[in-house]
């Protein structure tokens, strides 16, 4: 694939937009050009979604586990104890689950994609890729922002409950309520409005993760060096870009709403 | 074996440059110039493979023999001139245009860039599943094999890279380029990094791929050994230009002081 880059006279920064500009411009051109790598989607869905079970898991349950312990103490005071099920649920599914998990993933997955594509560029596997007349944009990036795109969202959603989870382990500490008054609680609170912009908003947090990745990984420089760099600066853009896209989507939200 | 292969002398040459010289050469370079930033890699370089040729050219680190190979391939575009591989300017060729070129073309990386994450089997199945389509395993199957055999590392098959020396990393590259069947190969010093009996092999097996195949190869190389074993003709580059041309014995002897010194 011939290397598309803004001109260098531009300030770096402008440059380094234009260049994302053209990026996402040529995954989008390869996303329904013919011989889609099914099989690689499906290999990068396993790594990015099966493999990030764990850590996931782990992080969705201390996060409402934590919250209930937080905060029950708190809501005793105001003899609202009873409340603590809904407000667990209400703010881990509408912000905090998302949010947090889109920026665990930003550490795992994009740092992976970041350093895994940056060292196949450094070691010239990526070029021979190109040489060959294969096309690494289809087999490495399409691929790879599509698991990202389609494994967020289900990675959010199981954080979600095992927050839920999470949160009636540190109630029942107390024990304050039984399973089934729980979830009865935490469920009866929830609208459907609550949960579908909160999907659709880590749709966006996953193709972000994906996508920066990927630029980063994709336009590293020569050198073992610039593998940590791409690594790092994937890190560092996909949770920037997830609070960004949060804070849109927090004020679409409330707009829609409120219409 | 290397010694036992006759060096082409004067004559040779002539013959070569008089019955060449009417075709339309494989590969041909004017006035490529490159740069890097404010750092000048190619000045002022042309040359020109003729077809059955193995050029090998000969220079110092960061001369830009590299960046000239990559020009050919279109992993570079170059500032200036013209770079013409079978009759097409490669600057000015489309993504799918380019991508059917590529089809001619083999490239050997220095590093030989397999593919990490595959066996030496999905390596070299690679191009062949994503660039001729093929979808008959067995047919595909069959084709590696052979090869592998080839490149003498037919129980490598499914071994990861990580599981192979550096010599064997060449022959896994060098068998994944062929199996493409290119009618230009472009070797990016191919023995670098590699023990003087290992660097010998795989001259010899360049030598005898290219009369197997029939390829038109450039050959990039610091290994004088390496250069007599395959060089039909060989070239210089010094400071961005080609600064001699000449078989191996010519270069050898030259008035040129630079130039001898890589013989020394």
């Amino acid at each position: 694939m011939k290397a598309v880059s803004t001109t260098t006279i531009l300030p770096d920064w402008m440059s380094d937009i234009g260049d994302q500009v053209l990026f996402m411009g040529t995954f989008a051109r390869n996303i329904f050009k013919s011989g889609f790598e099914w099989n690689e989607l499906i290999r990068q869905c396993y790594i990015i979604g099966y493999k990030s079970i764990g850590l996931v898991g782990i992080t969705g349950f201390i996060l409402g586990f934590v919250m209930t312990l937080q905060s029950v103490p708190t809501m005793k005071e105001f003899g609202a104890v009873s409340f603590v099920p809904s407000m667990v649920a209400i703010s881990v599914i509408r912000e905090i689950g998302p949010v947090i998990i889109a920026l665990t993933c930003s550490g795992k997955i994009a740092s992976s994609i970041g350093a895994e594509l940056g060292s196949m560029k450094v070691t010239e596997q990526i070029d021979a890729m190109e040489v060959s007349g294969a096309n690494p944009i289809q087999y490495l990036v399409v691929t790879r922002i599509i698991a990202c795109t389609l494994m967020v969202p289900l990675l959010t959603l199981l954080a979600d409950f095992l927050a839920l989870g999470g949160g009636f382990l540190g109630s029942n500490i107390g024990g304050h309520f039984s399973l089934i008054l729980y979830f009865n609680k935490a469920f009866h609170s929830l609208a459907f409005t609550d949960l579908l912009p909160s999907v659709i908003k880590t749709i966006f947090f996953g193709f972000a993760i994906g996508f920066v990745g990927c630029y980063k990984g994709y336009n590293s420089g020569s050198g073992t060096e610039s593998v940590g760099v791409a690594a790092n600066s994937a890190v560092v853009s996909a949770s920037l870009w997830v609070i960004v896209l949060d804070a849109i989507a927090a004020q679409l939200t409330t707009i829609l709403a409120y219409n | 074996m290397a010694d036992e292969r006759p060096i082409p002398n004067d004559t040779n040459k002539r013959e070569t440059a008089d019955t060449k010289g009417d075709q339309e050469p494989v590969i041909k370079i004017e006035h490529l110039k490159k740069s890097f930033g404010s750092k000048e890699v190619l000045k002022d370089a042309s040359m020109v493979l003729h077809e059955g040729e193995n050029l090998v050219v000969l220079g110092r680190s960061g001369q830009g023999k590299s960046v000239a190979i990559k020009c050919i391939a279109g992993l570079l575009q170059q500032d200036e001139g013209t770079c013409n591989v079978y009759g097409q300017e490669v600057k000015d060729l489309s993504e799918t245009e380019l991508r059917e070129l590529r089809k001619k073309i083999g490239f050997l990386f220095q590093s030989a860039a397999l593919y990490d994450s595959m066996t030496v089997g999905e390596n070299l199945a690679f191009p062949l599943t994503r660039v001729l389509k093929m979808t008959d395993e067995s047919e595909i199957q069959k084709l590696v094999e052979e090869m592998l055999d080839n490149v003498g590392l037919k129980e490598a098959i499914d071994k990861m890279p990580s599981d192979l020396s550096g010599g064997m990393r060449k022959r896994i590259g060098l068998a994944r380029t062929l199996i493409m069947k290119p009618q230009i190969m472009l070797y990016d010093e191919p023995t670098t990094g590699l023990d003087p009996i290992t660097s010998k092999e795989i001259s010899q097996l360049i030598l005898d791929m290219q009369k197997k195949y029939k390829t038109s190869s450039i050959i990039i190389t610091h290994d004088m050994l390496c250069a007599k074993i395959t060089s039909d003709r060989m070239l210089v580059l010094n400071d961005g230009s080609f600064i001699a041309e000449g078989t191996y014995d010519e270069l050898e002897n030259s008035d040129n002081e630079l130039v001898r010194s890589f013989f020394k």
